[in-house]
């Protein structure tokens, strides 16, 4: 049996996988009313392709096993969606892009081998914008995402996909990753909760890289303690990735955790309480942190001067990351080839010319820009300098405090169109979660309210491998809530 | 004026291919000598997308070695930076080297020019990746990649510009080669670019200045280095003398034509955008560690010069038993055991073309365990007269190479080639050449000394070469009354 505390989890029998994904992959019209992959696909776009053929040899094998009373895992049966910049067998892992268009992955993402192993099934695989290059997933090379709240809304990104999928049911569970709040913002804009754990936490082998230093890999989920599950099986140290760290020896499975609030001590991020933020943003916010105050924990603001900055780190050091990430995306070996070049320098400048959308190709610019000779210094290294500051800020910060609180964006879900035309619009969708990432911290966005009828996430930071408190003190949030 | 009137410098850099069993970041074998191309590759040395680089330990530990091998330490703290450009054989859009902070950062190495002595200051070392192998099938309209070679590791050694005069340049490749092979950091096989140089030539009539520099890279053998040192100073002496100038520039040699070209290309320098590598935490060595490696360090060059020393042979002879590293050991432990004559005679017979030829297709002086009785009971026989030196060396090639397990002296015997040294037989032999050649005997006895000789030809004739010449001609003249 499934884990009988895990929400959404506990509606899955292990034996009867393949019977519980026919649900999932049943495309006769007639039923439509009970396919929830179709009607989130139908209506809101959230899945670029399914991996039905592979999920379903999957569940039969697990349905084999089970029968057998063979072991299948804490996790078996359970269907989940990754985005599609994790590498996956059974199907194409595009990153949303026209340069992979047609990638059939050789080897499979660390975190879903991990999940594999303990019985989850990919069922599909969720959209983004290309590269994980934004926060709206309207820079997707394909189609856009609709918000499951209002569909003339974007859902966030750049996990959007990932993020509509859970707060349609579609599945339990999502992958996402977060390189500057790409889980966290989706999460806050979907309802959903989302979860960026300490860098290096769970391990990036077969995820296409964006930005290294800061790209981590989470789940986005219906309950704190979902994630949690999720986050137990994936993390760990990984042979393939050099930076990723152990995990907490007691896990991350809160069953048998019992974190209270009243021995809390939290403080709430002066710098992003400043104008910008959305009136009805900061009242669900507001009274968020007013539950926590009455359930017992210290609470009280604190400032962290560097935060306004780290923007602009973010957009020095991400971009610079992205163009070293992206150079060998040149055609030659995979991905899209140019076949009218007519010699070596044209089939490199067209294959990037007709792979690569806008915002990549501005990243890629302003990253080569960046780094060149007479400019490191003065962007790179200054904004790597900031960035120590930052990492300071946020240690010292947690020598008071136990926690930190804040919204996730000082916005709502925004109308589809409406900051495609201004990229720096856009990236100050971000000025709430890079910190985190940054500073390679954990934390989370979780579900706070309601603002004009579309959610509002509340994003709580814990210090570095806190990741086990954090959950804890976010599922304790949660239960204030009900 | 003349070349006399310039100062020449020149610096070398050298690419040193590490003798790891696999890649600097990838499980794939690093030996591809044998291999047929792109078999000894994997994600991460085609650059799929997520594929991670993860450090290979023991290159670090041969980092070490050379550091040490070079009088110096390696760095406590280094770490990796990317290099970025384009190319087919580069499949990751940048190279994995080290920039700002280097593994070794210092050492000197002794050199030896005509008698004089000189120290060479190695200026630093940084560990990095090979690039794969680009082939132009001549008349083809496409260029083939094997990537065999992609990420096998090189330490790239940066000399000083120390180097006064192609004599020297060779000096310091030849030295820097018997280094590392001695220490144990590479395989050194030239021929396969174990070790390739690259120099940076100047010249200038004032000392204290230096002038414009040539470079020309990827010369693979001491003798092209020693030529393009000196064709690039008399180039570029040649052009000052005529009032023109001398191009920083990239030229190519042709080592048939004993010349250097100028190559086709950009002019201008490319900018490598470096950045500091994300995927590989910095590289940090305690002192312990270092240790350990400099206890187990093996004899280097001059500690074996000084032991070859003890043997009664020229420094030349000493040299050309150092150009064999194989050969070494052996040579040593026939010192040790059976003292230097012997070893002498080792040398000599080992140093003959005929068996260095059998050596270089069998390579079996490294791999045997020679019979150190078996051994000393043949160069004793030597040392005694029973044995010619020649003689010696066929019986040294029968012990090493034949299938024998026959002692020293049974072969000779075998192969007829104990030398008669028994004085009654002798006589009796030379009595019978004297009264056989009246009309030589007579021409002796008239002054003509010479044609002793040709009495002492016979006696070995008549033994099948096995008479102790001296003894025959001792003999000869005794008999004749001389």
């Amino acid at each position: 049996m499934l884990n009988a505390q895990c929400s959404m989890l506990n509606e899955y029998s292990n034996k009867q996988c393949v019977n519980a994904l026919n649900y999932w992959f049943n495309d006769n019209s007639l039923i439509i009313d009970n396919c929830r992959l179709i009607i989130a696909q139908k209506d809101f776009d959230a899945v670029i392709s399914t991996t039905k053929e592979r999920a379903l040899e999957r569940a039969a094998e697990i349905d084999e096993r089970a029968k057998k009373g063979g072991k299948v895992g804490r996790l078996a049966g359970v269907p989940f969606i990754a985005k599609d910049n994790f590498l996956t067998f059974g199907g194409k892992t595009t990153a949303a892009s026209n340069m992979l268009k047609d990638y059939e992955a050789p080897y499979q993402a660390t975190a879903i081998n991990k999940l594999e192993a303990e019985g989850a099934i990919c069922i599909a695989k969720a959209n983004l914008d290309a590269w994980a290059h934004g926060s709206s997933t309207e820079n997707s090379d394909f189609f856009v995402t609709k918000n499951p709240h209002d569909k003339t809304r974007v859902p966030g990104g750049s996990s959007g996909g990932s993020a509509a999928a859970v707060a349609l049911d579609m599945i339990p569970f999502a992958l996402g990753t977060d390189t500057g709040g790409s889980i966290r913002l989706p999460a806050s804009f979907c309802g959903a909760v989302g979860y960026k754990p300490t860098y290096g936490l769970v391990s990036r082998s077969g995820v296409v890289a964006m930005a290294s230093s800061t790209d981590v890999i989470g789940p986005l989920a219906t309950t704190v303690d979902d994630a949690a599950l999720v986050l137990e099986v994936m993390s760990g140290k990984d042979e393939l990735d050099s930076t990723t760290i152990d995990r907490n020896p007691e896990g991350y499975d809160l069953q048998t955790s019992n974190f209270k609030l009243q021995t809390s001590k939290i403080g709430i991020i002066k710098e992003y309480f400043d104008e910008g933020l959305e009136p009805g943003v900061k009242k669900v916010i507001g009274e968020a942190i007013g539950k926590i105050k009455t359930a017992g924990a210290e609470v009280s603001e604190v400032s962290l001067p560097s935060l306004p900055l780290a923007l602009a780190v973010y957009y020095i050091i991400c971009p610079a990351e992205v163009s070293s990430n992206l150079a060998r995306y040149d055609g030659q070996r995979y991905g899209h080839f140019a076949r009218e070049a007519k010699d070596l320098a044209e089939s490199y400048e067209q294959a990037r010319e007709q792979g690569f959308g806008a915002e990549a190709k501005r990243r890629i610019m302003i990253g080569a820009h960046v780094l060149s000779s007479g400019y490191y210094d003065a962007y790179y290294k200054k904004a790597q300098t900031v960035r120590t500051k930052i990492i300071k800020e946020f240690a010292d910060a947690f020598k008071k405090y136990d926690f930190l609180v804040g919204p996730v964006s000082p916005t709502t879900a925004f109308k589809i169109g409406e900051k495609v035309g201004d990229p720096l619009q856009m990236y100050l969708v971000d000025i709430m979660t890079v910190a985190a990432n940054i500073a390679g911290v954990p934390a989370i966005s979780i579900p706070a309210g309601l603002a004009d009828n579309l959610p509002v996430g509340l994003q709580i930071i814990g210090p570095q491998k806190s990741d086990r408190e954090l959950l804890g003190v976010a599922k304790a949030f949660e239960e204030l809530k009900s | 004026m003349s070349i006399s009137d310039y100062t020449p410098t020149v610096g070398i850099e050298t690419h040193v291919q590490l003798k790891t069993k696999t890649k600097l970041f990838a499980a794939v074998g690093n030996d591809a000598r044998q291999a047929a191309p792109n078999t000894l590759i994997s994600h991460i040395c085609v650059g799929v997308p997520g594929a991670l680089p993860v450090l290979n330990e023991a290159a670090i530990e041969l980092c070490a070695r050379a550091a040490l091998a070079l009088g110096t330490e390696p760095q406590k703290l280094s770490h990796f930076e990317r290099k970025h450009y384009f190319y087919p054989d580069l499949p990751k859009g940048y190279q994995i080297t080290q920039y700002e902070s280097p593994i070794i950062a210092g050492g000197h190495l002794h050199i030896e020019v005509d008698d004089l002595k000189k120290c060479i200051s190695i200026e630093r070392a940084n560990l990095e990746e090979d690039a794969g192998k680009n082939t132009h099938p001549a008349g083809a309209d496409y260029s083939l990649v094997d990537l065999n070679r992609a990420g096998t590791p090189l330490l790239e050694i940066v000399s000083m510009p120390d180097i006064h005069s192609a004599a020297e340049a060779k000096a310091y490749a030849r030295e820097l080669w018997l280094t590392m092979k001695y220490a144990g950091v590479t395989d050194g096989d030239l021929y396969h670019g174990h070790m390739r140089f690259d120099i940076n030539v100047s010249v200038s009539k004032d000392s204290k200045k230096l002038g414009t520099r040539s470079e020309i890279k990827n010369l693979n053998s001491f003798r092209s280095v020693e030529g393009a040192v000196a064709y690039e100073i008399k180039r570029q002496v040649e052009l000052l003398e005529k009032s023109q100038k001398v191009v920083q520039e990239t030229r190519g040699w042709d080592e048939a034509k004993q010349k250097s070209l100028a190559q086709r290309g950009k002019e201008e320098a490319e900018d490598y955008r470096y950045m500091p590598e994300p995927d590989i935490p910095p590289v940090e060595l305690v002192d312990k560690y270092v240790r350990n490696i400099e206890n187990k360090m093996p004899d280097l060059p001059p500690v074996i010069r000084m032991k070859l020393r003890e043997i009664d042979v020229d420094n030349k002879v000493i040299e050309e038993v150092l150009d064999r590293p194989i050969i070494v050991p052996t040579v040593l432990e026939i010192l040790g055991k059976n003292g230097p004559k012997s070893a002498r005679l080792a040398i000599f017979w080992i140093l003959h073309p005929q068996l260095a030829e059998l050596e270089t297709k069998q390579g079996k002086l490294s791999q045997i365990d020679p019979d150190w009785k078996k051994l000393k009971q043949l160069t004793d026989m030597v040392n005694e007269g029973k044995l010619s030196s020649n003689s010696g060396r066929i019986v040294f090639k029968e012990l090493i190479y034949g299938s024998t397990s026959d002692w020293p002296k049974e072969i000779a015997k075998r192969l007829k080639l104990l030398q008669v040294s028994d004085q009654a037989e002798m006589e009796k032999m030379v009595a019978e050449v004297i009264s056989q050649n009246p009309k030589v005997v007579k021409d002796i006895k008239a002054g003509q000394e010479k044609a002793i000789g040709f009495l002492v030809g016979q006696v070995m004739a008549k033994t099948g070469g096995q008479a102790n010449p001296g003894l025959a001609q001792q003999l000869i003249k005794k008999q004749l009354g001389l």
